[in-house]
């Protein structure tokens, strides 16, 4: 049997900061994945939110909300949380729906509305939450983000130029697209003007938090070939690994690794794809297209060497022969990737899967890669959490 | 006049002025060890032990990496106004085989770093209140002279 899944629709809200209700994008989004799929909302029998945990923020609750501001109409539904994977979770809860025959269709849903400002631990003295902890000692998400960007300088000899280059890249490619945040044509001296953040990252060295919903609906194979939609793009792989002890590089919000005292020291990011890769019977070679977690330049390229499309410490490398563009050998982050959108927490890894189904139907316009037949996505984000997922037409 | 010196966190470091230690534990049964201080149960999965030593870590390591704030962190960040940029450093501790962050000491720049160098631990004012002094660890070079405490 296979285990794949067919994508018949896709849609999103414009990534921003619209300063409303995160249902409104929801539904928006909902509702354009809803006609791309050409079936009525009362065909969906199962609704998969992506939810995220703020404070107290309602989205904790997508599911239900975003079924009943589409109007109850009785289907199921599932809420999951898994930081900034919570959009492949909830594909994958899906998948497993699907699968085991329990529902022919559903609905995949994320929306987030970002507070201003800089993400921040909730208030009072709590010395026993690292989160508390790290911003007492003044370490932000930026600080992890150059730790690494530093830590490829130091041992790879990268420079803040190839950094530049990656935001140049995505800027390009973002420029057409109608659902960035973002759409200008940022040059290598735009950036080193920017005000510097975290050495050696600058301000367009990181990404923004944004407003955003993004939508797919998901069915079985035989679903899809019943409505004449055989040919749809397909869900090959999801991983959704945790971490394999002990942790090499300081995650967020930790003070400290694992001691890898009594095991070797693994990374996270690196073993994300891998499960996606064996799942899908595809190799590293057979990828035309990824769009990967860049919530900075230097990360993005962390990303090429963990995806396996170039070897260890040969990301900048990359970068600066063009592979990475569009027309080039492997084009990374057609859509803009979070340079040009910004992060929506649990709406991101469904963006990334949605520009993908745009990619392998040959519908992404101007940023199209051509010929675009496997597509990869990763992310990572907090507690051990991280996915990948791979797309095949 | 002089305010009273207290740790930031209570129970994280000692607060010995020359010769300062981060408090963690060993797992009595693999030898893991933590830091923060683990005592509950290990982590690692193929160990079940739940009895760990308490331990000081090294409070000497090489730089892994580091960067700087030029921004004021959000609360509970205590800045000094107007604020003044620091540095942060990972230090990789050879025996725990660890990477512990921190901020380095008053005066240090990006630019006095490399990959590799040798840092030891110490004791930093990390902000002030009325009455105390707020201490915490801080990475500080050693001297390349080898003439190290």
């Amino acid at each position: 049997m296979s285990g794949d899944i067919a994508i018949l629709g896709v849609g999103m809200h414009p990534w921003g900061k619209w300063g409303k209700n995160f249902v409104e994008y929801g539904v928006h989004a909902g509702r354009a994945a809803i006609r791309d799929a050409g079936i009525s909302w009362k065909d969906v029998q199962f609704v998969s939110g992506a939810a995220t945990m703020r404070c107290g923020y309602p989205g904790y609750v997508a599911g239900a909300t975003f079924a009943q501001a589409l109007g109850w109409q009785g289907a199921e539904v599932n809420t999951s949380y898994a930081a900034c994977a919570s959009g492949s979770q909830a594909l994958a809860a899906a998948r497993t729906k699907i699968l085991s025959g329990q529902c022919d269709v559903a609905l995949v849903i994320g929306s987030d509305t970002t507070p201003k400002g800089f993400l921040k631990p909730a208030p009072g003295e709590r010395p026993e939450d690292p989160d508390w902890v790290r911003f007492r000692l003044g370490i932000t998400n930026p600080s992890y983000f150059a730790l690494y960007a530093r830590r490829r300088m130091e041992i790879y000899g990268d420079t803040q130029d190839d950094f530049a280059l990656v935001k140049v890249k995505n800027a390009e490619h973002g420029f057409t697209n109608p659902n960035a945040r973002y759409k200008k044509k940022f040059t290598a001296e735009d950036v080193a003007a920017s005000a510097m953040v975290a050495d050696p990252l600058r301000l367009m060295d990181i990404c923004a938090t944004s407003d955003g919903a993004a939508a797919l609906i998901v069915s079985s194979l035989d679903y899809a070939k019943k409505i004449g939609r055989g040919d749809a793009v397909r869900v090959a792989a999801i991983s959704t690994v945790t971490p394999t002890f002990a942790s090499s590089i300081i995650e967020m919000p930790d003070l400290a690794t694992d001691s890898a005292f009594a095991v070797e020291a693994q990374s996270f990011r690196a073993s994300l794809p891998v499960k996606a890769y064996e799942e899908a019977g595809i190799s590293p070679a057979d990828v035309s297209v990824a769009e990967v977690y860049d919530l900075s330049t230097a990360l993005e390229m962390d990303w090429y060497e963990d995806l396996q499309l170039c070897p260890r410490g040969e990301g900048a490398k990359l970068v600066r022969e063009g592979a990475t563009r569009i027309g080039g050998r492997i084009p990374v982050n057609p859509s803009g990737g979070l340079a040009c959108f910004g992060e929506a927490v649990p709406a991101q890894a469904l963006a990334q899967v949605c520009e993908l189904t745009w990619q392998l139907r040959g519908q992404a316009g101007e940023r199209q890669v051509e010929n675009a037949k496997v597509g990869i996505t990763a992310n990572q984000g907090l507690f051990g959490h991280g996915s990948s997922v791979i797309l095949k037409k | 006049m002089n305010k009273t010196q207290v740790p930031a966190l209570e129970g994280w470091f000692t607060m010995d002025a020359e010769k300062p230690h981060l408090l963690g534990t060993q797992c009595k049964g693999c030898g893991t060890y933590y830091f923060p201080r683990q005592t509950v149960f290990c982590k690692n999965p193929a160990c079940e032990s739940e009895a760990f030593d308490e331990v000081q870590l090294s409070r000497t390591g090489k730089v892994w990496s580091f960067t700087n704030a030029c921004y004021q962190p959000p609360e509970p960040f205590v800045a000094p106004d107007p604020f003044v940029p620091y540095t942060i450093v990972a230090v990789e501790l050879e025996k725990e085989k660890m990477i512990v962050l921190g901020q380095a000491v008053e005066g240090v720049e990006v630019s006095d770093l490399k990959a590799g160098m040798d840092m030891e631990l110490v004791l930093e004012t990390l902000f002030e209140d009325d009455e105390n002094e707020k201490l915490t660890w801080k990475w500080k070079p050693l001297p390349t002279d080898g003439g190290a405490a």
